[in-house]
């Protein structure tokens, strides 16, 4: 008797495996119409004649999804957990290095949470299963964000000021309402315009300038939980960069009326974008003891040569051109990062990080970094403070600075090509007048009214009577600031344990 | 509509450790003229045109099976389309 040899099971292929386990699992409905089961896609005027043409490039499947990501989790919690044991704070470039990290921390984790409660939204009523899945693993992506920066935090939390209250912090304090207002910004959108926003505008054009430098700069002071969360987050926001990109080739393919939609999106979004993440320019420049690159030399290689030498030359075959105020950013370059910090620096006393001059080394690496701008600042500002310092004071504003009704950033910056006059553009509706630090917001402003007139603009609050009182410690009470949360980092009690941790370590023989 | 004759460049940023070491040893040995740039905790890689990865070359240098799936622990970031995810290969490029 012959026993037939045993075949061999043939594995379905990645092709395969991806379709079967998400289109193929697809149905349509037939007690209910398509409209009554995704009644939010028709509303935003984006036509669409066939959804099964959404695919994912990754061909994620849920088993494979959860492998890797529980393999990403597993080796961040193990770096988590040898930096908390080891005591790794210590090993930081400087404490200083820290209030980069705060503004980072106390401002992104809830947005994470945002993502994760939008993209749980798609998950459900988007209409084809290719959309969906990737949506659904991108929601749970950004809850695992979430999550790991607050993981990340709590440690800090131990050692460092200015991380206890982040999460009120977040609704309350005036430079955390640029990145609230954004995301909610973004939130309050249609699902399609939402993708526009997030995933293609946020994720594939600009998060690169956040992530990516950012967190090598980490990795380069020490920090080795926020290089390993922030790679680690980063794994899956090229993922994300993937639906992002899909999302507007699949409305540009559908049908040629979307294009002139799609384009004014990514116009208003690069542009909210792109001021949100000005933050970053001056916490690259300013606030890292060592930096990788400058915030002029990273827009070059991440915007200026991927974005608009690679991917808008794609994006012209569908007929979209590259994002309204593009030049305006492009001209900022070199002055963005000063103007930026020179804000932080002067309303520090009412934020949860600390700042302070930039000291001889700084001003040396600035000085090759931006040799045109740098002096400019250097004699018009920084000299300037820094005789207030010699004489036992400490420059801080005490008043309460105008805000850009769109970006919401204090006004501070210029008009292109003159950067000693500041920018101020007015925009008058039904009576009321609205103040912008730029063509850019003005022109978003004057496209909504209706949506921005509503900006919940914290300096505004305060004068309305909102925020605890009218003078620095009720605002500062409300806001949950506590001394040597904010103000100048020489001497604050972050300056003083470090100095105290290293005067105590002991000797190397 | 307008096709760039000029081929644009494509890259992927990876994180720099000793996982990744034979898939980076694989990527440079698979594409001619490829850049390779260092930064603290990663490594970029860039090429005109196509940036390929080949699920054999990386398997050869492991020493161990290795799907393309786990390219994505990995990645830190890329530019490009992924115009090819397959069992045996992913390619980077742009589509017009
Ligand atoms: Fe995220
Ligand atoms: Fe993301
Ligand atoms: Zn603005």
């Amino acid at each position: 008797m012959t026993v037939p040899a045993q075949k061999p099971v043939r594995k379905l292929s990645m092709k395969q495996r991806y379709s079967a386990l998400t289109h193929d699992l697809d149905w349509t409905p037939t007690y209910v119409t398509e409209e009554q089961v995704f009644p939010h896609t028709t509303f935003e005027g984006i036509k669409v004649h066939d959804w099964s043409k959404w695919d994912d490039p990754f061909r994620l499947t849920v088993e494979a999804y959860n492998k890797y990501q529980a393999e990403k989790d597993r080796r961040l919690y193990a770096v988590l957990d040898g930096f908390a044991q080891s005591q790794g704070q210590l090993g930081l470039t400087d404490a200083r290095y820290m209030n980069a990290m705060k503004i980072f921390l106390q401002g992104i984790p809830i947005h994470e949470y945002d993502a994760h409660r939008n993209f749980a939204y798609l998950a459900r009523y988007a209409n084809g299963p290719g959309a969906r899945f990737a949506a659904l693993c991108q929601s749970l992506d950004e809850l695992r964000h979430a999550q790991t920066e607050i993981h990340t935090l709590s440690h800090y939390n131990k050692h460092f000021d200015g991380m206890h209250d982040w999460h009120k912090w977040s609704d309350r304090v005036w430079y955390l309402s640029v990145p609230k207002s954004f995301f909610e910004d973004a939130l309050t959108a249609g699902p399609f315009e939402w993708l526009i926003a997030i995933g293609f505008s946020f994720e594939y054009l600009l998060t690169n300038l956040l992530f990516v430098p950012f967190m090598s700069g980490a990795a380069f002071n020490g920090d080795l939980p926020t290089m390993t969360f922030g790679f680690s987050a980063q794994s899956d926001e090229s993922r994300h960069m993937t639906l992002g990109l899909e999302a507007i080739k699949f409305m540009l393919e559908q049908d040629e009326d979307n294009l002139p939609i799609v384009q004014d999106w990514l116009d208003k979004w690069f542009w909210r974008g792109y001021r949100l993440i000005s933050l970053v320019a001056g916490m690259m420049d300013y606030m890292l003891p060592k930096r990788v690159m400058s915030w002029k030399e990273a827009f070059e290689l991440y915007f200026e040569e991927q974005m608009l030498g690679g991917l808008f030359k794609d994006l012209e075959y569908y007929g979209i051109k590259p994002p309204r105020h593009v030049d305006w950013a492009i001209g900022e370059k070199e002055i963005l990062s000063h103007q930026v910090y020179w804000i932080l620096y002067q309303y520090s006393h009412a934020a949860a990080f600390s700042t302070t001059i930039p000291d001889a080394e700084d001003q040396a690496w600035l000085e090759q970094a931006y040799p045109e701008t740098w002096p400019v600042y250097r004699d018009t500002v920084w000299n300037k403070a820094q005789r207030v310092m010699d004489e036992g004071g400490r420059y801080f504003n005490p008043g309460l600075p105008q805000l850009c009704t769109v970006c919401q950033i204090p006004m501070g910056f210029t008009e292109p090509g003159d950067p000693l006059t500041q920018c101020q553009r007015q925009s008058v509706y039904e009576g009321e007048r609205y103040d912008f630090c730029s063509d850019g917001c003005q022109w978003i402003f004057d496209r909504e009214p209706v949506k921005y007139r509503q900006s919940w603009l914290p300096v505004h609050q305060i004068f309305q009577g909102n925020c605890g009182g009218p003078t620095l410690p009720d605002v500062a009470a409300w806001y949950g600031l506590q001394p040597g949360d904010g103000a100048e980092y020489l001497g604050s009690p972050d300056h003083q344990n470090w100095l105290a941790w290293h005067g105590q370590a002991p000797q190397e023989g | 509509m307008s096709v760039s004759a000029e081929p644009r460049p494509v890259g992927v940023d990876l994180q720099e450790n000793e996982e990744n070491r034979a898939l980076v040893e694989a990527i440079e040995a698979d594409n001619e003229d490829l850049n390779i740039r260092h930064m603290p905790g990663m490594i970029r890689l860039t090429k005109n045109g196509r940036l390929v990865i080949n699920q054999a070359s990386v398997e050869a240098r492991l020493g161990r099976p290795w799907e393309t799936h786990e390219f994505q622990l990995a990645i830190i970031s890329y530019f490009g389309e992924f115009v090819e995810w397959d069992d045996d290969q992913i390619v980077i490029a742009w589509n017009h």
